[in-house]
C-alpha cells in the first residue's frame, strides 16, 4: 500500500506510548511547490525558477534574488504586525512540556516535529539577525550557543518540510506554559516562503480556484445547481417530502455557507442533506450563494491575513446581495473557527444582519436547541446499526466556540448525536475535547503528495478509535469537519478499518429525523412499487406500441 | 573601598540594563497589534475571566501541571522558593526591615535547598530526557548552571562561611543613595554577586523574558468575544479605510 511504515496500533489504553527520538526520519522536499500562475493570484512574489525536480526544492537559485534579506524582512514585518509572532518567538524556555503532545511527533518520531523543535527553525533564525545574545554570539561563529543559527539553504528547506508537518491544529498550545503557538509561529513561516518562492500548490491552486469561481473545487454556478437538484430528489425519493435546498435565492433569511466538499463528497454529502431536512422541518428560509459557495478558507492555513479576508469578503458581499438577515455555517472545522473568531474582524461590522441572532452561527447551534425543544422528530432507532464515538475537530476544540458558554463546541455536538443515537461512547479523556488529537490532514495538509505525513499522523486517533471500538464496540466515528471527513475516509483503511465508518454529525440527524409529511417506511416501498409498477407499465406499453409500429411497417412486406 | 566601587557601578548598570531592557521589550509587546482573536478555547468570555485564567496560569502553572508533572513540581519548587528567597534578600536594602520579610526569614533560608534541588532536577531533564535533550541550546544549561552557582554560593554564606552582613547592607544601602561603601572581601559573595549580575544582564536578551511575555500571550489573555465585539488592528483598518485587499496596495 505504501513505501513507508504504517504504524501498528494496539487498542490496547487507547493512548500511543511516546516514541524515541529518530533524527531525521521525516526529512524530505515537502509538498509540490506552487508555480508562478498561482503565486501572483495571491499577490506573492514571482520573480523564482520553478525548480527542475522535486530534488532542488529550497536550492538558492530557484528561490527569488536576494532570498536571504527578502525572507528577513518579512519576518520583521510579520513580527512587527503580530504580537504573537514577537512574544513567541521570545519567550519560549525549551521546557519540553510539548514535546511529546503533537500527533506528527508521535507518529514519525522526528524531532523535528516537537513543537518546540518545528518553532525553533523560525525561532533560531530571529534569534541570529534580531537578538543581541544572536548577533554576538554569530559574530564569534558559536551562535548555536543561544541557540542561534545562520539563515542558509538548508534551513529554507527544512523550514519548506517540516512547517508542512504541522496541522496548526494548536495541541501543543493547550499545554504550554505561555500559550504559545506552534500554529502562529507556522504560519508565519508559510507566509515567509511564500515571499520567497516556495509557495505550496496545494494550497495556493485551491484558494485560485476559489477567487475565481466561489469554491475550491471549482464547481461553478451551473454545476452546483445541478447537483442541488440530485440531492432535492434524493431527499424526496428517501422520504416523500420536497425539501429544498436552495442556491442565490434573493431575499432568503439566511445565507447558509459550507465547505464545498459537502456538495458532493462522503460522507459530508450526507451532512448537508441532514442540515437542509433541519432547515425546512424548522420552516427556516435560506439559500445557498455560489458567488460565497466555500466555507472553507485556505487563507488562514499560508498566514496571510490578507488573502484570508479577500475570500472572507466575499460572504459579506454574498450576504448582501441576496439581502440575507443571518449567516450560518455548515460543518467544517477551520471554516469555523474563521467564521467564529475571524469573521467579524475581516468582513465585518455585520450591522445589516438582524443582532438577536449570532453573527455568524453553526447549524449545530440551529440543530441542538431545536431538539432540546422538541421542535423535530426524531426516531433514534434509525442508527440503531451503529455505536457512536466524536472526533472534536481541532479548530472548534481549541480554536473557536458553540453556544454562549465556553465548552459549548464539546457539548452541543455530543448533545445532538446523543439526541438521534442511542449508542455513543467517547474516546479516551487524553484524546478528546481541548486535547483532541488532529485527523492527521488539517492546516494544508490535505493532499495526496503529503501523504505519508497524513497516514503517520493519524495514528494516535486511530488508537483511541481502536480501542473503544475492541472495548465498547464502536462502529463509527461522527465528525463535524470536512477536513477530517475526508482524511478519515482515505487514511483510516491503513489502520484496517473501513472508510464508511466515518460520518457527519448531520448525517445521523438525517436518518434520524422524522419529517412532517414523510412517508412511514410502507409508504415508501409502496410508492417505489408503485412508481416501479407505473414504469414497467409504460415499459409494457411503449413495448407493445413499438411492436405494433414494427408489425405495421411490416405490413406492406407481407402483401 | 575599590571593590565597594567596583560592584556598586556593575550593580548600577545591571539594574539600569534589567530595567530598560525589560521596559523595552513589554513596550514593544504592548505596541504590537494583535490583528486576530486566537484565545486557545475554552476561553473566559469576560476580562474578569481572563484575569482569573491569567492567575492560574502565572501563579499555579496550570497548562504546565496538564502536561508533565515531574516539571510542574519541579518548576514550582523552583519559582516559589525563589520568590522566599527573593523577599529574604529585602533586608538587605530595607531599614527597617518589614514583618513580612522577618516572618520569612527562616524559611527563607531553608527554601536555597530546595531551590538548588529542583535546579538539579531541572538540569537533570536537560541531559536524560532524550526530547529535551534534543531541544537544549548550551545556553539553556548555562542559565541553569547560573542559578544553581548562585544558590550555591548564597547557601555557602548562610550556614558555611558567614559573611559579615551588616557591611554588605551597608554597601546596599549606601548604593540607592549613591554613597559608596565598602564590601567584604569574601570569595563566596563575590561569586554570588558576580553572577547575581549576570542573571541581571542576561535577562532583557533571553528567554527569561517569559516573566513578562505570559502576560502579553493572545491565546491567553484574550477573551473569548468575537462575534460580539469586533476586533481590529489599526494596519487591518487601513486596508478598510483605504479599501484595498493587500497592505503594499496602501497609499
Amino acid at each position: 500500500m505504501a513505501d513507508y511504515e504504517i504504524p501498528e496500533i494496539s487498542g490496547e489504553d487507547g493512548i500511543v506510548d511516546v516514541p524515541g527520538l529518530q533524527p531525521d526520519a521525516m526529512k524530505s522536499h515537502g509538498p509540490w511547490v506552487s508555480k508562478q500562475a498561482f503565486q501572483e493570484d495571491m499577490h506573492f512574489p514571482t520573480d523564482f525558477t520553478m525548480p527542475e525536480s522535486i530534488e532542488n526544492y529550497g536550492d538558492s537559485e530557484t528561490l527569488v534574488e536576494n532570498w536571504k534579506e527578502r525572507a528577513l524582512e518579512k519576518m520583521a514585518d510579520l513580527k512587527g504586525r503580530y504580537r504573537s509572532l514577537q512574544v513567541y518567538l521570545d519567550i519560549c524556555v525549551k521546557c519540553g512540556a510539548c514535546t511529546d503532545k503533537c500527533h506528527y511527533y508521535i507518529g514519525t518520531k522526528d524531532p523535528k516535529n516537537m513543537p518546540v523543535a518545528r518553532q525553533d527553525l523560525l525561532r533560531k533564525v530571529y534569534r541570529r539577525y534580531f537578538t543581541f545574545a544572536g548577533k554576538f554570539f554569530g559574530k564569534i561563529g558559536k551562535p548555536e550557543f543561544v541557540g542561534a543559527s545562520e539563515l542558509t539553504e538548508d534551513v529554507v528547506k527544512d523550514w519548506y518540510n517540516y512547517y508542512h508537518q504541522c496541522s496548526q491544529c494548536r495541541r501543543c498550545s493547550v499545554f504550554c506554559p505561555y500559550g504559545i503557538d506552534t500554529a502562529e509561529i507556522s504560519m508565519a513561516a508559510r507566509e515567509i516562503l511564500d515571499h520567497i518562492g516556495m509557495g505550496q500548490k496545494y494550497c495556493t491552486e485551491i484558494m485560485g480556484k476559489l477567487n475565481k469561481i466561489g469554491n475550491n473545487l471549482g464547481l461553478p454556478e451551473a454545476a452546483l445547481a445541478d447537483t442541488l437538484e440530485g440531492l432535492e430528489e434524493d431527499i424526496f425519493d428517501e422520504t416523500g417530502v420536497e425539501v429544498k435546498i436552495p442556491l442565490d435565492k434573493k431575499g432568503s433569511d439566511i445565507l447558509l455557507v459550507t465547505p464545498s466538499a459537502d456538495f458532493f463528497a462522503e460522507p459530508h454529502v450526507d451532512g448537508l442533506m441532514g442540515y437542509a431536512k433541519v432547515l425546512h422541518e424548522l420552516g427556516l428560509d435560506y439559500t445557498l450563494s455560489s458567488y460565497a459557495s466555500e466555507g472553507a478558507n485556505f487563507g488562514m492555513f499560508i498566514g496571510s491575513y490578507e488573502n484570508m479576508r479577500k475570500v472572507s469578503l466575499r460572504i459579506r458581499k454574498a450576504a448582501l446581495d441576496l439581502g440575507v438577515k443571518r449567516i450560518i455555517f455548515g460543518e467544517c472545522g477551520h471554516a469555523w473557527r474563521v467564521a467564529y473568531n475571524f469573521l467579524n474582524t475581516l468582513a465585518g461590522p455585520f450591522d445589516f444582519l438582524d443582532q438577536n441572532y449570532p453573527i455568524p452561527q453553526h447549524i449545530l447551534e440551529i440543530t441542538e436547541p431545536a431538539m432540546a425543544a422538541g421542535k423535530l422528530n426524531i426516531d433514534k432507532s434509525k442508527n440503531d446499526d451503529m455505536v457512536l464515538t466524536f472526533h472534536d475537530s481541532c479548530n472548534i476544540a481549541r480554536g473557536s466556540r458553540m453556544g454562549d458558554k465556553p465548552g459549548g463546541q464539546f457539548e452541543i455536538p455530543r448533545n445532538v448525536i446523543k439526541a438521534v443515537c442511542n449508542n455513543y461512547v467517547d474516546m479516551p479523556a487524553d484524546t478528546i475535547n481541548d486535547a483532541t488529537f488532529c485527523c492527521g490532514g488539517g492546516g494544508g495538509i490535505l493532499t495526496d503528495d503529503l501523504m505519508e505525513i497524513r497516514v503517520k499522523g493519524a495514528q494516535p486517533r486511530m488508537e483511541a478509535l481502536k480501542y473503544v471500538s475492541k472495548n465498547h464496540g464502536v462502529t463509527h466515528m461522527a465528525a463535524i469537519c470536512a477536513i477530517c471527513k475526508s482524511q478519515f475516509t482515505k487514511v483510516i483503511p491503513y489502520y484496517g478499518f473501513t472508510m464508511d465508518q466515518i460520518v457527519s454529525v448531520h448525517q445521523l440527524v438525517s436518518s434520524a429525523i422524522f419529517l412532517t409529511g414523510q412517508l412511514s417506511e410502507e409508504e415508501i416501498e409502496a410508492k417505489e412499487a408503485a412508481e416501479e409498477a407505473e414504469w414497467a407499465a409504460a415499459r409494457e406499453k411503449a413495448a407493445a406500441e413499438k411492436a405494433a409500429k414494427e408489425a405495421k411497417e411490416k405490413e406492406p412486406d407481407d402483401k | 573601598m575599590a571593590l565597594g566601587v567596583i560592584y556598586g557601578v556593575l550593580f548600577w548598570v545591571a539594574t539600569l540594563v534589567l530595567v530598560i531592557g525589560v521596559a523595552n521589550k513589554v513596550i514593544l509587546y504592548w505596541k504590537t497589534p494583535a490583528p486576530l482573536k486566537i484565545p486557545t478555547t475554552p476561553a473566559p468570555v469576560t476580562q474578569g475571566g481572563v484575569v482569573i485564567r491569567m492567575l492560574q496560569e502565572v501563579l499555579l502553572f496550570k497548562s504546565l501541571f496538564r502536561s508533565d508533572k515531574l516539571l510542574w513540581i519541579l518548576g514550582f519548587a523552583f519559582h516559589y522558593t525563589m520568590l522566599l528567597i527573593v523577599i529574604r534578600h529585602f533586608r538587605y536594602v530595607l531599614d527597617p526591615v518589614w514583618g513580612v520579610v522577618q516572618f520569612i526569614q527562616p524559611f527563607g533560608k531553608y527554601a536555597g535547598f530546595i531551590f538548588v534541588l529542583a535546579l538539579l532536577g531541572l538540569l537533570a531533564r536537560r541531559i536524560f530526557i532524550d526530547r529535551v535533550r534534543y531541544i537544549s541550546s548550551p545556553s539553556d544549561s548555562a542559565m541553569l548552571g547560573l542559578l544553581i552557582f548562585i544558590g550555591l554560593s548564597g547557601l555557602m554564606m548562610s550556614f558555611l562561611n558567614h559573611t559579615d552582613i551588616v557591611m554588605v547592607k551597608a554597601f546596599f544601602m549606601g548604593l540607592i543613595a549613591f554613597d559608596w561603601q565598602p564590601l567584604p572581601a569574601d570569595v563566596p559573595l563575590l561569586i554570588h554577586l558576580t553572577l547575581v549580575i549576570a542573571l541581571m544582564l542576561i535577562f532583557p536578551i533571553s528567554k527569561l523574558l517569559h516573566a513578562p511575555g505570559i502576560f502579553f500571550s493572545p491565546t491567553r489573555n484574550q477573551i473569548d468575544n468575537p462575534r460580539e465585539k469586533r476586533h481590529l488592528a489599526p494596519w487591518a483598518a487601513e486596508l478598510e479605510k483605504q479599501d484595498k485587499m493587500f497592505l503594499d496596495e496602501l497609499d
